[in-house]
């Protein structure tokens, strides 16, 4: 009998995450960590007020080298490429033909031929097909998934815990910036980055050495786990996009919000999806919403406005920064400029106010 | 007074023809975090096996089933400003609401402390 759990993939910490009694669920066909004994509101609260280590080596890297990359890579995303400075990240969309969203995605910029880029854990293998179809053979791309380890250290301390851990400050990099440094006798990419909304940094490093620094990280007395519980409640507090709910392939980037980022009206640079993408007239628009209460409203609920359905939440969660709930929703484009709007709970109806996002207003994530 | 519970892991304490009523630490605990409970309404005649509240946490949600029958004298105010006092304390200042004439022949079909801790054995 081959029991659910061993259908999944496993990061090498997955016994570092039971042995400090996490509760383990599947995402995305990975055994992963969905909380530790304190909890997803006490990982949460760590996270904004000190640093969490979460593991995240599901995820996906890719590395792209050779002659005419930059242009290639360029014409293959949805924001260009050519321009990015080295040193630096840059957030961006795989398209399909019809303008909708393959993944969205980060790239770091190695140097003027060579690229780093991170996917979503789910979107890893169409990802790779997709870029590898459209790159051609004259450049390398190849899948660095499976021996790279990737951690995500954040909260307001995490600079200081990088230097406790012998990181020279000078080496710390900027905003979306990233920089190759030397931790526990071996090379990091570290690139300050993150999904939470706070000051943090990604690690990318070697997967053999994944339980090593795992452990000596959370050596340090400041440092707690987080799961992806908390990762999913940081995250929607800040109005991120989260692949497979904001984002999928029948929706843009531009119905995500992602518009001004995309200069779909300012500039006429050519990409995979771009002539569809200027020539669609968006359908629906995402709109953050405050709910009145604590209660939750998950994804599906419908989104009233006078009585009419004119859409559907695509995540929803209590936010335990703000102490009621939060939702993101896609309603008809018409309908997006309305203040408010009710939530379909079935046994009840909710009122929500339509706010800008992010939600939470007092992230350090840009802080010097 | 004795405390009985249900298998959808609701508990009852019986003090002569009033009950108190709860969620077992078991059920606490699959649940995660509390972040909201939704309360039955004082004066509400219940039947046993109504749907009498939701508890919900940060992942899930569960419906609340009254182990009893009676009517709702009282319900647990501290509960709206701080659902964490179920995670807390499931089986004691968590408590949800407090039945008056519970009616005694349904006793016999809940189970005791001794074999809900046997059933949850089986989980």
């Amino acid at each position: 009998m081959i029991s659910e759990e061993q259908l999944l993939l496993e990061t090498p910490l997955a016994a570092e995450h039971v042995a400090l009694g996490a509760k383990m669920v599947p995402f995305a066909g990975w055994n992963m960590p969905v909380q530790y004994k304190e909890g997803i509101l006490a990982e949460h609260q760590h996270t904004r007020t000190a640093v969490s280590l979460f593991d995240i080596c599901h995820m996906g890297e890719f590395r792209l080298k050779g002659k005419g990359s930059a242009e290639l890579l360029d014409r293959a995303l949805a924001r260009s490429v050519a321009d990015q400075k080295e040193g630096s990240c840059r957030y961006n969309f795989l398209l399909n033909d019809q303008g909708g969203t393959i993944d969205d995605l980060i790239v770091y910029r190695i140097s003027a031929e060579e690229f780093f880029i991170v996917v979503n854990a789910s979107r890893r293998e169409i990802d790779f097909k997709t870029l590898s179809g459209r790159l051609g053979k004259d450049v390398v791309l190849s899948d660095e998934s499976d021996c790279t380890a990737k951690l995500d250290l954040q909260g307001p301390l995490s600079a200081e815990v990088l230097i406790r851990l012998g990181i020279p400050q000078d080496m710390l990099p900027k905003y979306y910036h990233f920089t190759k440094v030397n931790l526990f006798g071996t090379n990091v990419l570290l690139s300050r980055t993150g999904y939470t909304g706070e000051l943090g940094f990604e690690l990318y490093f070697d997967a053999s050495l994944a339980v090593d620094f795992w452990r000596g990280i959370l050596a340090d007395a400041a440092v707690k786990p987080a799961g992806l519980g908390a990762r999913d409640t940081l995250r929607l507090e800040m109005g991120y996009p989260l692949y497979g709910h904001e984002l999928n392939e029948m929706t843009t980037p531009v119905e995500a919000g992602f518009g001004a980022m995309l200069k779909i009206d300012s500039s006429d640079r050519v990409f995979s999806g771009s002539a569809a993408l200027r020539g669609r007239v968006p359908e629906k628009q995402l709109v953050g919403l405050v709910l009145e209460g604590r209660r939750a409203a998950r994804e599906g609920t419908p989104v009233l406005l006078e009585g009419k359905k004119v859409g559907a939440v695509t995540s929803g969660t209590f936010a335990p920064s703000l102490g009621v709930a939060v939702a993101m929703a896609y309603v008809d484009a018409d309908s997006a400029g309305s203040r408010s709007f009710s939530l379909d709970l079935q046994k009840v109806v909710i009122q929500a106010e339509n706010v800008p996002v992010p939600f939470y207003k007092k992230g350090t994530a840009r802080k010097n | 007074m004795a405390k009985y519970y249900l298998k959808t892991h609701e508990w009852a304490k019986v003090e002569g023809d009033e009950a108190t009523i709860g969620i077992s630490s078991y059920a606490a605990k699959e649940l995660g975090d509390i972040t909201y409970v939704e309360l039955p309404k004082e004066g509400a005649d219940v039947i046993v096996g109504d749907a009498i509240g939701v508890v919900e946490s940060v992942k899930a949600a569960s419906d609340v089933y009254s182990p009893l029958s009676g009517t709702v004298i009282a319900i647990n105010r501290n509960l709206d400003d701080d659902p964490g006092i179920v995670s807390n304390s499931p089986e004691e200042k968590g408590w949800i609401c407090k039945l008056e004439n519970i009616d005694l022949d349904e006793i016999e079909d809940l189970l005791t402390e001794e074999d809900y801790h046997k059933f949850l054995k089986t989980l």
